[in-house]
């Protein structure tokens, strides 16, 4: 049940737009206990500089795992999602998202590995705004072997 | 120059928020019976949980809530909830160093019951001006 090695450095369609709510971030941003007034407050977001309210580090993943699905699901690369563990997560940001972001996702195969029985698989997600980056993120998913 | 440890106390209504908020609703973040189901001892906080309460000790350490340019974590050992009012306890430190350019490494580790649950966990952040 090994993943196809040739999907290395397939990329997939862009998403829709996902619009990026003020409220949105305020919730996520309670959910971790996050006070800074930069992510409630859009007064104090714009005296640093920002459009409207900041999203914590962590805030794109809610979007880039929900994009993500389109390599999960991709039935000719065959994940079993129930095998899924989250491996590692890395960020590289241009900027912070913030509130009125319409966020566009590339997903790209960036690597499969099989070891010790397991798969790995790395996707990067190139998460962009009217066309300008704003934050890479790599997601490397283990697909725990049967047995 | 290591920095002031933080903790952060997680209990089962904290995933549950972050659930919500996040849109993983994955069973083994809130029942028992899925989670004991694939094995683990109970149900587990999300790992983007666990690195979303160290990106706020980051964002604290770094003294700016847009300060961050990279960051990066490996989930090494589930952090485990118990179904009480107390939950459990993620402690986390991390040492700092120049890393040239006006940015700042933060190496970073994050234990729960004396266990480290995250390796490889590491920030870039614009140095506080």
């Amino acid at each position: 049940m090994s993943l196809d090695p040739s999907f290395v450095g397939r990329s997939y369609p862009p998403t829709a737009p996902y619009l990026v709510g003020r409220e949105k971030i305020r919730e996520f941003a309670t959910a971790i206990g996050a006070t800074d007034p930069a992510y409630h407050d859009p007064e104090v977001a714009r005296s640093l500089g920002h459009p409207d309210v900041v999203a914590p580090p962590t805030f794109p993943v809610v979007i880039t795992m929900a994009a993500s699905e389109q390599i999960i699901n991709d039935p000719e690369l065959g994940v079993d999602y129930s095998r899924v563990v989250h491996g590692d997560q890395r960020f590289a940001y241009t900027r912070p998202v913030t509130a009125g972001d319409e966020l566009v996702c590339v997903n790209t195969v960036e690597d499969i590995a099989s070891r010790g029985g397991h798969d790995f698989l790395t996707i990067r997600t190139d998460v962009t705004a009217a066309g300008s980056p704003v934050v890479t993120a790599w997601s490397k998913l283990v697909v725990r072997g049967e047995g | 120059m290591d920095l002031p440890v933080k903790t952060f106390r997680v209990t089962r209504a904290d995933l549950v928020r972050y659930a919500g908020a996040s849109g993983d609703f994955n069973p083994i973040h809130w029942s028992d019976r899925v989670a004991t189901g694939v094995g683990l001892p109970g149900v587990i906080a999300h790992g983007m949980f666990t690195m979303a309460l160290v990106g706020r000790a980051v964002t604290e350490w770094a003294g700016a809530p847009d300060a961050v340019v990279e960051y990066g974590v490996r989930f090494t050992r589930p952090v485990v909830v118990p179904d009480d009012d107390t939950g459990t306890e993620i402690e986390v430190r991390a040492t700092a160093r120049e890393a040239g350019e006006g940015l700042t490494r933060l190496d970073v580790t994050a234990t729960c019951a004396g266990e480290k649950v995250l390796s490889q966990a590491r920030a870039i952040v614009r140095t506080p001006s």
